[in-house]
């Protein structure tokens, strides 16, 4: 278990800190298509953001700025995602994840319907891997007890 | 590829592969696991995989480090074998 520690340092540090880890994960995950990175890394980034909340200040605090329901809401958004694009291609006469074909209801040529389909697919894995390792990382942390948020 | 970076790395990554292995406390072998991700990570940009080093800078150095200290937080810190 992991107790809350009152060391002024930590805290601001960490104050300063989150922020721009969260700003680096974004920038990976929307980079991802053209550049290293994606989706996986740009939301394990997050996460580390998240686990940074939970060891600089306690438990609660970082269950009250991200709660448990929100967690799985997240989690089921990024699998969400991801199938309704490849989904959208199937409907509408290609192959499961063909991005290609998203260009007969986007305002784009094939190439660029190609991009932004790759985009989102990056968007919902990354999603989905945040609220997975934050999820993990919670259960680990409590020893699978889950103090109180089984309650929520 | 750089020769020089690869003799200097390929020692610290056996060092610290075997140290994490090798030594009593838990939570230092936790901390030398992180070290030889982290040393991974540098060798694999030297080789021109770029993509592969960032997955393990932020898989095997940054999330998982969490996951063992996490862990070895709810067991006893040192082993008994």
């Amino acid at each position: 278990m992991i107790t809350p520690l009152e060391n002024i340092i930590i805290k601001t540090i960490c104050r300063l800190l989150i922020p721009f880890i969260q700003l680096f994960g974004l920038y990976v995950i929307a980079h991802g298509h053209g550049s290293p990175g994606g989706g996986f890394q740009g939301g394990c980034i997050l996460a580390a953001s998240f686990m940074l909340v939970v060891v600089a200040f306690d438990l609660p605090e970082a269950k009250r700025r991200f709660s448990e329901k929100m967690n799985n809401i997240f989690s089921s958004l990024g699998v969400f995602i991801y199938a309704w694009t490849g989904w959208m291609c199937l409907l509408l006469g290609a192959n499961f994840l063909d991005y290609g074909i998203l260009s007969k209801i986007l305002p784009v040529n094939p190439v660029m319907a190609r991009y932004y389909g790759m985009f989102s697919i990056e968007v919902g894995v990354g999603i989905t891997v945040m609220a997975i390792m934050v999820s993990l990382f919670l259960d680990l942390v409590t020893g699978g007890k889950h103090e109180e948020a089984l309650d929520e | 590829m750089i020769w020089q970076l690869d003799i200097i790395l390929l020692p610290l990554v056996v060092i610290c592969a075997v140290a994490a292995i090798t030594v009593r406390d838990l939570f230092s072998a936790t901390v030398l696991l992180g070290a030889f991700s982290f040393l991974m990570c540098m060798l694999w940009t030297e080789m021109g995989a770029v993509d592969v080093a960032f997955t393990e800078a932020a898989v095997g150095a940054g999330v998982s480090t969490a996951f063992f200290i996490a862990a070895v937080f709810v067991t006893t810190r040192r082993t008994k074998d």
